[in-house]
């Protein structure tokens, strides 16, 4: 089944097929480009030249296409893309309808705008990409749609609104514009509103510029849905969302000598119910709880998580593979999820010594992390997803597997996004590497493993079992069938 | 030893990929050169470790210098800082090429020795008015920056 198509891509639905949170996953729908250019990725297989080279193997014009970012709104109604050449693309779900029950749930194209352009530092002599890194959603309070976007230097906000209703009758000017000839105007009428064809309109309402000296890595929105923090790797600002000409700075961990730097911040998140706690991770693989009612500058923490080191792993990219990629609150706040290069961890806001629950998302990379280093890999910021009800977590990996672990069941499935692997409706299998020894049938040897395809980017409906998952410049939409 | 290998081949690909990150669209990221400087310094602490069992004097850590660039004041600062920080550069070292780098060196005139400075320190504005001031005193930047011979050394050959 086909859903809509913009300039760029060809889109089609898989869906998936539930029984459990994690098997019997369906794939109906997936959003790519048709590009020849992916067969020159599969017949690569030495996966250790692969590094950034992979891209010399493409269009050039593709590497705009790259997705950045991936998020559903509060309702789970839209989901937003971002990528690389800085636009926005928002897909809106169908709406269910009884005549057609197996098109329910399909993500069709909404609206499509250019975000962010490159721009240019003159000061630093430093190009401005126009990359989005996150998109973070309004929750809806009428009938427009608002949404943050950013890129390393810039946050703006969106509003994305319908229009199906146009004036038309005017006295002086005719339907299309022009003016009328005073002469021919012999009755008075007044203009009335006509629907036409539906049309919807991004237009920026808010440009919040100037706040931020080092690169931009995450936005949060606050429960308060006033205020919003934009934080970059030493710093996190403060806005209100009315206001763009200035921020507070809450959290400033530059040292006075740059020289003494040993840890930057790289992701930050406000508490979903609790408008003054948020969170940060640091580059070190800490996180620091922060209560804005504590002072105006949160230097100082109210809680710190840190698991000591396992001095029987330590390698030269020790410090690489600890520092933390995402956090993410679970949806009822207990909880902190935070990602690093090898594991997902679960921590309890109560406990800070150490996580509550760790798990291994490719484990079998722990021997290869020097080859990793060579081909930048171990550079790669990885983020994880609760589902709505914060029983399962969800994580990508390479060779376009991603990771669900069932808190609960401690169960875990590997899946890949591919539409090789994938008919339409067929149910998405899972996945298996083999780590040593003899390798089994369907699994594939961690040698084989594409570097050059990785999912970076996932995000979780806040209700149902409806998963986006990035795929370079693929998006694949996967969600259950039941009932 | 097979770690001295390991750690010379992980400092010979740390520097370039420092130097090839200062040429990246969007420009030095700070988190990345922060954790290049981290693997370098274990990898270079685990190589001079080695190698002073050869009979050379031990050496301070390395310092931090790859994220000047990132921040235009800390390099104010650096001009400003007194000269008494001098002579951390291991003459005996500073002499020997280090052997994990491209034997190849790039031909400099004697006058073009001051450009080659400036790109060692990781510095982002090109200090072109500063150059001709500069003289022997680049040199002496250099050490105080903390870079060793070693790595001025390995960039010059770059």
């Amino acid at each position: 089944c086909v859903g809509g198509s913009s300039e760029r891509h060809i889109y089609c639905l898989w869906v998936f097929k539930e029984s459990g949170a994690m098997t019997g996953w369906e794939q109906v729908c997936s959003f790519q480009d048709p590009e020849p250019a992916d067969l020159s990725m599969e017949e690569e297989s030495d996966t250790r030249k692969i590094n950034n080279s992979f891209l010399r193997d493409h269009n050039y014009a593709t590497e705009a296409d790259i997705i950045s970012t991936v998020e559903f709104n509060s309702s789970g109604e839209l989901l937003a893309t971002g990528d690389k050449g800085g636009r926005v693309v928002v897909f809106q779900r169908e709406q269910e309808s009884k005549s057609q029950p197996q098109r329910r749930g399909e993500y069709n194209v909404y609206s499509t705008f250019q975000s962010h352009e490159p721009e240019f530092d003159y000061l630093k002599s430093l190009e401005i990409e126009e990359k989005i890194n996150k998109i973070k959603w309004l929750p809806q309070q009428n009938a427009a749609y608002f949404l943050l976007s950013t890129n390393d230097k810039t946050v703006k906000l969106w509003k994305i609104s319908e229009r199906d209703k146009r004036p038309e009758g005017y006295n002086l000017k005719d339907d299309d514009g022009r003016i009328r000839d005073p002469s021919t105007i012999t009755s008075l009428r007044v203009p009335v509103l006509q629907p036409m064809d539906l049309m919807v309109e991004a237009t920026a309402r808010r440009v919040f510029s100037n706040a931020h000296t080092y690169h931009i890595n995450s936005i949060s929105v606050n429960s308060d849905l006033q205020t919003y923090i934009s934080t970059d790797d030493l710093r996190v600002n403060l806005w209100n969302l009315e206001i763009t000409d200035r921020s507070f700075n809450i959290v400033d961990i530059k040292p006075a000598n740059m020289e003494e730097l040993t840890e930057v911040i790289t992701s930050a998140e406000f508490h979903p119910q609790q408008c003054h706690t948020f969170a940060y991770s640091s580059s070190k693989g800490s996180i620091r709880l922060c209560d804005m009612r504590e002072a105006a500058l949160c230097d100082k923490h109210c809680k710190y998580f840190e698991e000591p080191e396992d001095p029987s792993t330590r390698s030269f990219f020790s410090e690489i593979i600890s520092s933390i990629s995402d956090v993410k609150f679970s949806h009822n706040g207990r909880y902190l999820m935070t990602r690093d290069y090898l594991t997902v961890k679960v921590w309890d806001l109560q406990m800070e010594n150490k996580p509550l629950e760790t798990y291994q998302v490719h484990d079998y990379l722990r021997g290869k992390l020097c080859s990793l280093y060579e081909n930048d890999c171990i550079f790669d910021k990885f983020e994880c997803v609760w589902n709505g009800s914060d029983s399962v977590i969800m994580t990508g990996s390479y060779n376009n597997f991603f990771r669900m672990f069932d808190r609960n069941t401690k169960r875990d499935v590997t899946l890949e996004a591919s539409r090789e692997n994938s008919k339409p409706r067929a149910i998405l299998k899972p996945r298996k590497v083999c780590v040593g020894g003899k390798r089994r049938k369907d699994e594939i040897s961690v040698d084989s493993l594409d570097f050059s395809k990785k999912i970076l980017h996932t995000t979780w409906h806040p209700h149902e079992n409806i998963i986006a998952v990035a795929a370079t410049n693929n998006l694949y939409i996967f969600q259950d069938k039941v009932n | 030893m097979e770690v001295n290998v390991e750690a010379r081949r992980i400092l010979a690909v740390s520097i370039s990929k420092l130097y090839a990150s200062r040429t990246q669209r969007g420009g030095l990221r700070l988190h990345r050169s922060l954790l290049l400087s981290m693997v370098m310094r274990s990898a270079r602490d685990i190589y001079h470790s080695s190698r002073e069992t050869e009979g050379q004097t031990s050496e301070e850590p390395m310092e931090t210098s790859s994220k000047e660039g990132c921040d235009s004041e800390i390099t104010e600062d650096k001009e400003n800082m007194s000269p008494t920080k001098q002579s951390r550069k291991r003459r005996g070292k500073a002499s020997a090429a280090p052997d994990f780098l491209p034997s190849k060196r790039a031909r400099l005139e004697p006058g073009e020795e001051r450009y080659a400075a400036p790109m060692g320190s990781w510095r982002f504005d090109p200090p072109p008015t500063h150059i001709a001031h500069q003289g022997a005193d680049l040199h002496q930047r250099s050490r105080d920056r903390g870079i060793t011979g070693t790595m001025v050394q390995a960039l010059r050959s770059i």
